[in-house]
């Protein structure tokens, strides 16, 4: 972290970039918060481990809009999310300086507390420099061990791979903690019958309070104007309506995102109902990968994306039909 | 708020015995903006539509809503009387209450709450429809013609006697088609090449047409009037102005081991080669997989005897871009494979042949010079058995199911004329029903049973089993007589099923031309309109639309042919001014509408954008209204809704969506 720390403050002082974009400690161990650094006194706030989950690339639409480059800090799945949006002309190559950080699998609060770890006064292990496996927690009922694979995000444990897809500079180590097929809890669900289908979605999805955390935090959702909040559309405040235009509005998202969302999961890990969001988004994947061949989005940012290419092989219309 | 009127139409009986009209028009008055409907008996007759412009002028109605038949059939009609009576003709809706409903239902409560229900959809979006203005568009007075059979061949004299110009685009080394592989032909036996070959050299010598042979449509774009068309010429590897046409690099030729595509597959030709004697051009192309000097760098002999050097190995493809105002399809057919019909022996038996090839062994120039002779073993059949409907008519997945129509009468002729060269040969035809409808059709077939003595056999073959002695056992049903046939035969003739050219599919998806089931060209309506395509500019010549025969495809090639001079004819085309539009305020530059254009009519421009107060520059979407055709792919692909279709918005549509649902 001190080499990341030391390179931003560089960067800053010799005016490469006009500030830097990373992560901010939190009010608890676990909760570092994205924040933009200007000078080098603020950088004292700086962090990045395990708990910097999030992915800073959306936050590059608005830094491209303002004066000088900034500094953004990916981790090798952000690059992807990254790629996606430089494709969609959503943000500005030339007004950014990507430090590739390295990623050893970022981790989730709730799976340490699943096992039963509450009053957390302090974790150690999280630093990407660790070289132990495991994570130690301080709380108020003593220290505790938790196995750091256990404690990782369900994307990490179908990481896409340690590389980064862009950047200008790379520090730190990448792992590849992949060790779970991305499409097991998919298929798991195309298993189902329509009635358990259903049923599924509706016991998910009800637990949904339209916080729209999700929406804000996904790098595919950056229209200027969503259609849920468009006063041009009768459809505005339809997902208000009653509880199954609400479930709606996720579908209605997925929709909105197949072929563009690169599965980075933050869907997922900022719900705070924990509702399993990115399940929808990997069935498209799935869908797209049989149907067009396999694609990942946002793994480069020229690649033409099936849904909005059309090819004499593309699988005719009917397939839905068949496929059921 | 408009004020709205709404006419409910009897047509006859054809709406008014399924749909109660009046209950229609009691209903739709308390629909928000309606302030006048009633129904009457033929709205499309002069009389309704002065109704229609009666009540626009009396009641000062700023929409109309017609319950009525598809607005395919009498949308311009209403829109123009509208027009008339000093209304925007894009200020009228069609609730399709005919065709929608009152054909497809019997129950009259039930179609008439079904009607309601469609005129409401239609009320609702009237409610939002904006006056429209259509633009002008140029017309470029050219045709291209996709095919070089008799089809295209036909269709192209036709527009060039015209007076306009006509581009011929054929895939082969030569233009005649499927007629110029055709030995005789009915009703009169008159030879195929003899009435063919004139058409050709017409063709050829005519001042307006020019023929792209061995060469196929790569891209198409543009819309009608206006379509831009890349062709690519594949290399010939012969210099098509030096060569002198005199054949002796096809004699030289060491490698003649290659399957001629004409003869279909039944002898060999050269690797350069032309493909019939009579071909048009004259001018060979080399077979790069077949050709030695190609293979291993090596040979170089057709090179070293041509004294005009035409041979050029280092020839490439070439792409030659043109405009045209429009596009006859005229791609033809095949046979089908026979694969899923093991049990007639096709594979297994070179005396099992299609009649195509039957045509090739029959002609003069074909792979036995003419004489009638088993493909095994060179001796003349005694027994012959015809089997029709192979692949034809099919009820299950292993063929077609549509009559391939012009089996029944080639097959008549083939009896009869290998009756009368070689008397002593028995012909047996197994059919499921002789279909012979046509001027002197039947006449024909009748010629063939009662003056030559076929004999035709109603029932299906079961199975074809070569034997060792080398003849054919044709297992059989006689249905009329109902008994179980098996009949020694020396070669078995199979009328196989034909099929649109399979590249239509590719064709058809370039030019955003509609295909049926069978992969035959939609045409814009199967009565009234049998030689377009419902997409604008496009026009349907033989049988690519379905099957025909020669006369059959002359007439239809004509009917495209005046068609095509029809739209040639005039200046200027109205454009649709159902166009789409980006919102700026709501435009993210995402370049996602642009990719999913079919037109290539979206752009984007850097703006300075005003958007409450902020002001900042902005990517947009910027849509070119003359190449937009309103095919609505940009406003269901914009993910923030910011793409528009004027006519068709999202608004209008979810009013209709939710007039349904309420």
């Amino acid at each position: 972290m001190q080499e990341l720390i030391n390179r931003i403050k560089e960067l800053l002082a010799d005016g490469t970039v006009a500030r830097a974009l990373g992560w901010r400690a939190g009010d608890l161990p676990y909760n570092p918060e994205p924040a933009y650094f200007e000078t080098a006194e603020s950088l004292q706030d700086f962090v990045y481990n395990g708990f910097c989950g999030a992915n800073l690339s959306k936050y590059m639409i608005e830094a491209s809009k303002l004066e000088g480059r900034t500094l953004v800090c990916l981790k090798p799945c952000d690059t992807y999310s990254f790629n996606q949006l430089l494709k969609e002309h959503r943000v500005d190559r030339e007004k950014a300086y990507i430090i590739g950080v390295g990623c050893k699998g970022k981790l989730d609060i709730e799976k340490i507390r699943q096992q039963g770890i509450k009053g957390i006064q302090s974790i150690s292990g999280a630093e990407l420099t660790d070289e132990g496996e495991t994570l130690t927690i301080q709380t108020i009922y003593g220290e505790k061990t938790c196995a750091y694979k256990d404690a990782m995000l369900e994307r990490c444990h179908v990481c896409k791979g340690k590389e980064h897809k862009i950047y200008d500079e790379l520090i730190g180590e990448s792992k590849d903690t992949k060790d779970a097929e991305r499409f097991a809890e998919v298929e798991r669900i195309e298993a189902m019958t329509p009635e358990e289908k259903f049923a599924f979605f509706r016991s998910e999805l009800s637990k949904c309070i339209r916080c729209n955390a999700c929406r804000n935090v996904c790098p595919a959702c950056s229209c200027r104007k969503c259609v849920f909040d468009s006063v041009k559309f009768d459809s505005s405040q339809k997902a208000n309506v009653d509880s199954f235009e609400e479930k709606m509005f996720h579908v209605i998202r997925a929709f909105h995102v197949a072929g563009r969302c690169t599965d980075c999961g933050e869907c997922s890990r900022v719900c705070p109902q924990g509702i399993p969001l990115h399940l929808f988004n990997r069935k498209f994947i799935k869908d797209i990968d049989e149907l067009y061949g396999e694609y990942q989005a946002g793994e480069d940012a020229e690649a033409i994306a099936p849904l909005t290419s059309f090819t004499f092989d593309d699988a005719e219309p009917s397939i839905v039909g068949k496929r059921g | 708020m408009q004020r709205i009127g709404v006419f409910v139409c009897h047509c006859g009986s054809n709406i008014a015995a399924t749909v109660d009209v009046k209950k229609v028009v009691e209903m739709v008055q308390m629909e928000p903006g309606v302030v006048h409907a009633e129904d009457y008996q033929y709205m499309c007759s002069e009389a309704g539509q002065a109704k229609i412009a009666a009540a626009i002028q009396e009641k000062g109605l700023t929409g109309i809503v017609v319950c009525s038949c598809s607005p395919r059939m009498h949308e311009a009609t209403f829109r123009k009387a509208a027009e008339r009576a000093g209304l925007n003709p894009y200020m009228v809706e069609i609730a399709n209450i005919r065709e929608h409903c009152s054909w497809i239902h019997k129950n009259i409560e039930e179609a008439t709450e079904k009607a309601v229900i469609l005129a409401r959809a239609a009320i609702a979006k009237v409610n939002l429809n904006t006056s429209l203005k259509p633009g002008e568009s140029r017309v470029t007075k050219r045709a291209l013609v996709i095919g070089g059979g008799i089809a295209g061949i036909q269709t192209a004299l036709d527009i060039a006697d015209a007076g306009y110009e006509v581009d011929i685009v054929e895939k082969t080394p030569s233009i005649g088609g499927r007629m110029s592989q055709l030995d005789k032909t009915f009703p009169t036996l008159d030879c195929s090449a003899c009435i063919l070959t004139p058409k050709m050299v017409e063709a050829a010598a005519h001042e307006k047409i020019k023929i792209y042979t061995y060469s196929e449509v790569e891209k198409v774009s543009g819309f009608v009037g206006d379509f831009t068309v890349d062709i690519r010429k594949k290399a010939r590897s012969v210099d098509m102005d030096k060569c002198t046409g005199c054949g002796v690099c096809q004699e030289k030729c060491p490698s003649k081991k290659a399957p001629s595509e004409f003869n279909r597959g039944l002898n060999t030709r050269s690797a350069i080669y032309t493909p019939f004697a009579q071909a048009i051009p004259n001018v060979p192309v080399i077979d790069r997989e077949n050709c030695i000097k190609f293979k291993t760098g090596k040979c170089g002999v057709c090179s070293k005897v041509c004294q005009a050097g035409a041979i050029d190995y280092d020839q490439q493809d070439e792409i030659v871009t043109e405009k045209y105002g429009a596009i006859v399809v005229a791609t033809g057919f095949d046979t089908i494979k026979l694969d899923n019909y093991d049990e007639y022996a096709y594979s297994q038996s070179k005396d099992v042949i299609t009649s195509l090839e039957l045509e090739r062994i029959m002609n003069a120039a074909g792979p036995t010079k003419g004489h009638l002779e088993r493909l095994s073993d060179g001796k003349a059949p005694k027994e012959m058995v015809f089997i029709q409907c192979v692949g034809s008519r099919c009820a299950d997945n292993r063929g077609k199911s549509y009559c391939s129509k012009i089996c029944c009468m080639y097959t008549a002729k083939h009896a009869m004329l290998i009756r009368d060269k070689y008397p002593d040969v028995n012909v047996t035809v197994f059919y499921i029903d002789v279909r012979t409808p046509g001027k002197n059709f039947d006449e024909f077939y009748r010629r063939a049973v009662e003056q030559y003595g076929v004999n035709y056999i109603k029932g299906q073959v079961g199975k074809v089993i070569p034997q060792p002695n080398g003849k054919l056992l044709v297992q059989g049903a006689d249905l009329l007589d109902n008994k179980q046939i098996l009949k020694e035969a020396d070669m078995v003739v199979l009328a196989t099923a034909i099929e649109p050219n399979p590249d239509v599919r590719k064709i058809a998806t370039m030019l955003t031309a509609s295909i049926d089931t069978n992969n035959f060209l939609t045409e814009a309506h199967a009565k009234l309109r049998p030689v377009e395509s419902p997409t604008a500019g496009i026009f349907l010549s033989g049988v690519c639309q379905g099957p025909k025969d020669i006369p059959e495809t002359v007439a239809q090639a004509g009917a495209a042919a005046v068609k095509a001079i029809g739209l040639l004819a005039k200046d200027k085309l109205l454009t649709n001014p159902c166009t789409a539009q980006a919102d700026e305020l709501m435009c993210n530059g995402c370049s996602t509408c642009a990719n999913v254009c079919p037109y290539g009519a979206i752009t984007y421009e850097t703006r300075l954008v005003n958007d409450h107060g902020i002001r900042e520059d902005r990517r947009i979407a910027v849509v070119n209204s003359a190449l937009c055709q309103g095919c609505g792919a940009c406003t269901v692909a914009c993910p923030s809704g910011a793409m528009d279709l004027q006519g068709f918005s999202n608004r209008q549509i979810i009013a209709e969506v939710d007039a349904i649902c309420r």
